[in-house]
């Protein structure tokens, strides 16, 4: 299974993504930068986390114009999986691919910590290794998190289970205390109508290696790599 | 010509930049502000001699990058 990783001027997670996907998981990975017009021969495309366009105007607002996305669309159209990591996340919103938007942390201040996530839906393309309800720990890093959406589309998202991973306490419940940025209902992660689009705050790929201190993330790519054996 | 894009937030959408300024003013004894909430403000130059149709380019530079209207409105002055 191939993996792409998009690059963009300003993304600093793609290495952490080539190396997880790649030297961790032994899947084929490859980089793509941000002007390609085309997106043949990958599986799953990942928008890694960064700062695209250094944030300017609002995350993710420049870069999702740039010419992969396109392809990425297209590839999201077609039904081939596309994971969205913090800045990830922020230009997938951008793009209209997934609702709502990352706004200011409610504290306005970037923040570096190890959240407790709940797996809230474990039936998706990105969540199938996990535990229904099972509580993982997850680097987040981000300015930006606070996932605002208007209230109608926050109900449509929570009564279809689009609502992947939420911010919770150690004993996994959703509680204000537990929630680091503000974030509407405490989402941490989402999936777009049709399950292929997934884009998350915490990030996956720097939790999958003893290493590095937290294994939480190794489910999402074990899902994804699962899912694609069939 | 010139344009001057105004960019604020939607009602109901928590500003806590604006609060964090709210509370500022209030330690400095302008107890008076009740509510402040921050915004953009852009000022462009632009080709073109039609009032008209540069108000519906601004309009759509607003409603595809300038402005990201799940959270956001714009206005836009003309000179």
């Amino acid at each position: 299974m191939k993996f792409a990783i998009v690059v963009f001027p300003g993304s600093n997670c793609d290495h952490d993504c080539y190396h997880a996907v790649k030297h961790v998981f032994g899947c084929e990975a490859e980089y793509v930068w941000h002007k390609a017009t085309e997106l043949k021969g990958f599986d799953c495309v990942i928008l890694p986390g960064g700062f695209s366009y250094g944030d300017y105007l609002r995350t993710g607002a420049i870069a999702r114009f740039s010419p992969v996305m396109n392809e990425v669309t297209a590839f999201a159209g077609k039904g081939g999986l596309v994971l969205g990591i913090c800045n990830g996340f922020q230009i997938l919103a951008e793009a209209g691919l997934l609702p709502g938007v990352l706004m200011r942390n409610k504290d306005l201040k970037f923040i570096c910590a190890a959240a407790n996530l709940c797996v809230e839906n474990n039936k998706t393309a990105f969540t199938s290794a996990y535990k229904q309800g099972q509580v993982l720990k997850l680097p987040i890093a981000h300015a930006d998190g606070n996932y605002y959406a208007d209230a109608d589309t926050v109900k449509r998202l929570e009564d279809s289970g689009r609502v992947v991973f939420r911010y919770s306490t150690p004993g996994g419940q959703a509680a204000a205390e537990a929630n680091p940025n503000g974030s509407a209902a405490n989402i941490a992660a989402i999936v777009n109508e049709t399950g292929n689009v997934m884009g998350t705050m915490p990030h996956p790929e720097r939790a999958c290696e003893d290493v590095l201190g937290m294994t939480g993330g190794r489910g999402v790519f074990e899902s994804i790599i699962k899912g694609f054996a069939g | 010509m010139k344009a001057r894009i105004y960019v604020t937030l939607k009602k109901g959408v928590l500003d806590p930049q604006g609060k964090a300024v709210v509370g500022a003013l209030h330690s400095m004894a302008f107890g008076e502000v009740k509510d402040l909430r921050i915004g953009k403000y852009m000022e462009l130059e632009l080709d073109g001699a039609s009032k008209e149709a540069a108000e519906a380019r601004l309009r759509e530079m607003c409603e595809k990058l300038l402005a990201n209207t799940v959270i956001e409105n714009y206005r836009i002055e003309m000179e």
